[in-house]
């Protein structure tokens, strides 16, 4: 099965992989994520009543309240938090929740990860060599990309 | 990162175990951040208590305050005995107002912790404003001035009013800040960082607070984390009005600096707060993104039917108070309905002696301080319906207390609280 690799920075190091959840929309912390369940809560957001627990969450950045880690850091201590983030656009809400989270987590990727990851692909984050290893998944019977590449 | 001898010091553990846990984590988050050095501040804006239940339960379990400090303030599993601060240091808002506790629907359990936690802090050398205004009852940074604020609205008036330098810090660093002295050189503490990055035309007279609020929700949603520049003729807004713009701003999207030339320091002209440089773009605002706003911000009303109606998210300026005394003086709220006004507990001390506040309870309604709903998570029982003039406390109050919530003036906030019924309109 062929894999796609994503080069970036790693933001926090480890190695950790699961199915991802993509979203368009940057994430709101505090106000956004209900820390114990892991999901989003905010009401206009289009992940709105799914889960980010034990995914690694593929999203563009952070917004709104600085209680933005203390989120994070509630949903590590609560065992609601991903296994990994791969996102765009580094700021201090989110360099300092991914730290908190003690989870893998890589940024300024070579490809847009938002373009490259769909939710529901695996999706393995080894931060300490900066690489995102990306295996698509093959949906109900459809042919995935690797296949149609084959 | 490039450490200072003295840092690095820290870091060994040479000034105890607490400074060197915060140390670690400036230097973790440093390097998260691709920081290459710590900046010096001696201004830090910080929460520390245990209000939450999950936070209580952590208390009990992990055995007090020095272990909820340590895990939520440096990200320390190991509990460590914190010591006095070595930054000035504020209180921001907390959990419940220590004087409305009990009609707030906090239990005797959660104030005796609250106590407790205010004991620690003191005896840590935290400054108790316990407001999301610092800036206005005693903490104006001036221009220039390096600080570690949490409080979204905050940081974001600090940088753009002020010309005070500080990043949207979290609980963590702000903790790590205040033990150390220090805080990550990144962002808007370098000037290349602090240019505008969108010019936006301003089309309309932006003159109510309602106004400011409705411009702010609108630029953070289509700006997310830029450097907005406004272009607009018209009044020069004041501290209220800006309060209130940011606080938006900072909540639809990650706004943490915005240029207004001719009133915000760092912008004599369009030119100027863009750095010379070339906008990544030129939005406008006018009657339908003005439209839009208001729309979103009430896209989970429906219910005519007023119980609960909110003023003061970021909290009251004096001169806010007094505007609600004029609307409120010698009328009643209705029987079936709540308006409690927040401000800063200083500002509620000369409320008190104006007899502001005698006003407002006069009318059946509440002038409270220290909290606020969503942060708190207080409100009056059995509340289905809620209006505010806040564009922040108006997007926050249906995800965290499942409330429909009217956005509109204070005017038509004050007038649902007198009759009970939302009548507001865009005008």
């Amino acid at each position: 099965m062929t894999k796609i690799i994503l080069r970036g920075r790693r933001v926090v190091g480890g190695c950790a992989e699961g199915e991802a959840l993509v979203t368009r929309d940057a994430i709101t912390g505090w106000g956004g994520l209900n820390p114990m369940t892991g999901t989003i809560i905010e009401t206009r957001h289009e992940l709105v009543g799914q889960s980010i627990k034990g995914k690694v969450l593929v999203f563009p950045g952070a917004k709104g309240s600085s209680g933005w880690s203390t989120r994070f850091h509630i949903a590590r201590l609560a065992g609601a938090a991903p296994v990994a983030m791969v996102f765009n656009k580094i700021s201090t809400k989110l360099a300092l929740g991914a730290v908190v989270m003690r989870a893998p987590a890589i940024t300024d990727l070579d490809q847009d990860p938002l373009q490259v990851i769909a939710t529901g692909d695996w999706v393995k984050v080894d931060a300490d060599n900066g690489i995102v290893e990306v295996t698509k998944r093959s949906a109900g019977g459809t042919t995935d990309l690797a296949g149609v590449q084959g | 990162m490039r450490l200072t001898d003295a840092e690095q010091a820290m870091l060994d553990g040479r000034e105890g175990p607490a400074k060197q846990k915060a140390m670690d984590l400036l230097v973790r988050y440093g390097e998260a951040l691709g920081a290459e050095r710590l900046v010096d501040t001696n201004n830090v804006c910080t929460t520390v208590g245990a209000s939450t239940p999950f936070l209580r339960d952590f208390a009990a379990k992990a055995g007090g305050l020095d272990a909820v400090f340590s895990e939520f303030n440096l990200d320390s599993p190991e509990a460590v005995k914190i010591p006095h601060a070595k930054a000035f240091t504020c209180q921001l808002i907390q959990g419940l107002d220590p004087d409305h506790w009990q009609e707030q629907g906090v239990s005797p359990e959660v104030h005796a912790l609250h106590g407790r936690n205010e004991a620690f802090s003191a005896d840590i050398g935290i400054q108790m404003l316990n407001t999301c205004t610092p800036y206005q009852v005693g903490n104006v940074p001036v221009k220039g001035e390096h600080c570690a604020w949490m409080e979204s609205s905050a940081v974001v008036y600090c940088n753009s009013v002020l010309g005070a330098r500080t990043n949207t810090e979290g609980r963590e660093s702000t903790g790590a800040a205040m033990l150390t002295g220090k805080i990550p050189d990144w962002g808007l503490h370098r000037a290349e960082n602090r240019f505008g990055s969108h010019v936006v035309e301003v089309e309309l007279d932006v003159e109510s607070i309602m106004d400011w609020g409705l411009l702010g929700y609108h630029l953070g949603e289509v700006v997310q984390e830029g450097v907005p520049v406004l272009k607009r003729q018209g009044r020069v807004p004041d501290l209220s009005r800006l309060k209130h713009f940011g606080a938006a701003a900072a909540t639809s999207g990650g706004v943490e600096m915005y240029h207004i030339p001719g009133v915000t320091p760092e912008a004599d002209s369009v030119a100027g707060a863009l750095g010379g440089r070339r906008p990544q773009a030129t939005l406008k605002y006018g009657a339908a993104e003005r439209a839009r706003a208001y729309a979103e911000l009430n896209a989970n009303a429906k219910d005519t039917k007023v119980d609960f109606v909110m003023l003061g998210c970021p909290h009251s300026s004096l001169e806010q108070v007094w505007h609600a005394c004029k609307l409120l003086e010698g009328k009643r709220i209705h029987a079936n309905s709540h308006l409690w006004i927040f401000a800063p507990r200083a500002i509620r001390e000369v409320a008190d002696r104006n007899r502001y506040t005698r006003i407002i309870t006069d009318a059946g309604a509440r002038l409270m301080s220290d909290t606020c709903p969503a942060l708190g998570q207080v409100m009056p029982p059995g509340v289905r319906v809620a209006a505010t003039d806040s564009a922040k406390q108006s997007h926050y109050l249906p995800s965290i207390m499942g409330v429909q919530t009217w956005f509109g003036s204070t005017e038509d906030c004050i007038q649902a609280a007198i009759t009970g019924r939302w009548q507001g309109e865009l005008r």
